[in-house]
């Protein structure tokens, strides 16, 4: 099935999402990788909040590469980055900041399936390296947050963007996980094939 | 700066503009291969992306991918060529240049201050570069950026050396299964065995740079090429791990010799977006670029 939605996503769209399902976003994505992961989970642990509201919105994996034309920041490049470095702090993010969807590449694992579960979020996979495609789908640079200190792949860019995607359905919140299936039918022919080698 | 050192200056930086924004078209014409050859929509939508990404790319002259990852060069001095030594600054200086001028993300971080946001430090190993020499009287100067995703899921073992062949083809296959989705396949695979722990991920990284699907002189090493890159494909592992597509377009080995009691193996991966572009520089200053895989 394909969707088009607008953040903030309501919990009961999320839901009926399914692994295999095709999503395009319009509204707000936020650009957020290790550094920014670490650093906004850091404020919420002391009670802090980071200068920016994630709740219902798109968080995205992406260092992206940006302009400034004329004073105002464009894009040149987003892609997603590997969304498996993620994976170690990802289910505290979703459950402090409750973001509707994690876009990214190469999809996640059980921790993170766990907090979409409970949480109701999904993972949606944009295909990697394709910066460009994914540029064409970004209106509009509203904000930048933590440029100085963290540099430019690894700071807050909020996005506006317009049906982003097609974002495959990888993780739902339904403990579907597409990616973890493919990988674990790839193990089983390894497995096959090494043995058979033997 | 001397005049050659302004024309390999601008060439490199030319070189790293070609490398991140035209893709080989040999590569584009796998995919479109790959592309009719696949039959679920997941891979199929995959592909398509991947293809349209590129087109828009060769025709607005902008980055295929955001991460245009760390700027390696492969230099071949000739005997004959008169820059010699300040080849290393050119080449740093071209990077810096290439940074804002093409641009490319600024993708060096120093441990203690951060990312150094022109793609240049520390201590003069970023960017990296590879120096040999050659006869005659030009400059072959090849650039290479990689990105950080495909180069996470590069392998090294010191295997024994009893395991022999057999080991050799089971522990590509085991990076290749480990490396799933993880670094945007369809891949193209290096493999280097022999010569130490260090020279093996370097001869493993060069072979990446062997033009598109031509096998190994040696016949024997040529089998293997073709056997392991089979194997591969029927892990399944699919365009960006989605289980559908291709998973590998190409795979080289290059060989040293080896330590009678070490087998190393190094396999370095590199994304679909397989970047580099070369060119000769005579020593005249006359630039010969080859946008070729």
């Amino acid at each position: 099935m394909e969707y088009h939605l607008a953040t903030p996503f309501p919990e009961d769209e999320i839901r009926k999402l399914k692994v295999g399902d095709i999503v395009f976003v319009t509204g707000t994505v936020i650009t957020a990788r290790d550094e920014a992961h670490l650093k906004a989970l850091e404020l919420h642990e002391k009670g802090e909040k980071p200068p920016v509201d994630f709740q219902g919105v798109g968080v995205f994996h992406c260092g992206p590469i940006m302009k400034k034309v004329d004073g105002e920041w464009t894009v040149v490049a987003a892609g997603p980055t590997t969304s498996a470095r993620m994976e170690i702090f990802q289910d505290r993010f979703i459950e402090a900041f409750r973001p509707a969807i994690i876009i990214g590449k190469g999809g996640m694992g059980d921790r993170t399936s766990k907090a979409c579960q409970e949480h109701g979020c999904i993972y949606g996979a944009f295909t990697g390296g394709a910066a460009l495609l994914a540029a064409r789908g970004i209106k509009r640079v509203r904000e930048v947050f933590w440029l100085e200190e963290l540099g430019m792949p690894e700071c807050l860019w909020v996005y506006e963007v317009e049906d982003f995607g097609p974002l495959i359905v990888t993780i739902d919140s339904h403990r579907g996980n597409m990616t973890k299936e493919v990988k674990e039918l790839v193990t089983a022919r390894m497995e096959r094939m090494l043995a058979e080698m033997e | 700066m001397t005049d050659i050192e302004k024309v390999v200056e601008d060439t490199a930086v030319e070189l790293l503009r070609i490398a991140v924004t035209e893709l080989p078209i040999e590569y584009v014409e796998a995919m479109k291969e790959g592309l009719e050859e696949t039959e679920g929509a997941v891979g199929r939508a995959q592909l398509r992306n991947i293809l349209e990404n590129v087109e828009i790319a060769r025709e607005e002259s902008k980055p295929m991918c955001q991460d245009t990852g760390v700027v390696a060069f492969i230099a071949k001095v000739g005997d004959g060529f008169p820059l010699r030594s300040r080849l290393k600054e050119v080449l740093v200086s071209a990077t810096r240049r290439a940074t804002g001028e093409v641009p490319l993300r600024p993708n060096a971080v120093d441990m203690f201050r951060g990312n150094t946001r022109d793609n240049v430090g520390l201590n003069g190993h970023v960017p990296i570069i590879y120096i040999d020499l050659m006869e005659g009287d030009d400059l072959e100067l090849i650039a290479m950026p990689k990105g950080g995703g495909s180069t996470n899921i590069a392998a090294h073992r010191m295997l024994k050396p009893g395991l022999g062949w057999k080991g050799i083809k089971q522990f590509v296959i085991e990076a290749l299964a480990d490396a799933g989705s993880l670094g945007c396949p369809p891949y193209f695979v290096g493999v280097g065995i022999g010569g130490g722990e260090d020279l093996c991920m370097i001869l493993a990284k060069k072979a990446l740079l062997r033009p598109f699907q031509v096998r190994h002189e040696n016949p024997e090493v040529a089998t293997i090429e073709g056997e392991l890159l089979e194997k591969i494909n029927r892990l399944g592992i699919g365009a960006m791990g989605l289980g559908e597509g291709p998973t590998a377009l190409d795979l080289h080995i290059e060989l040293s010799a080896r330590h009678p009691a070490s087998l190393p193996v190094g396999v370095v991966i590199s994304c679909w977006a397989l970047r580099h572009a070369m060119a000769i520089i005579s020593k005249e200053g006359e630039v010969e670029i080859d946008k070729s895989a």
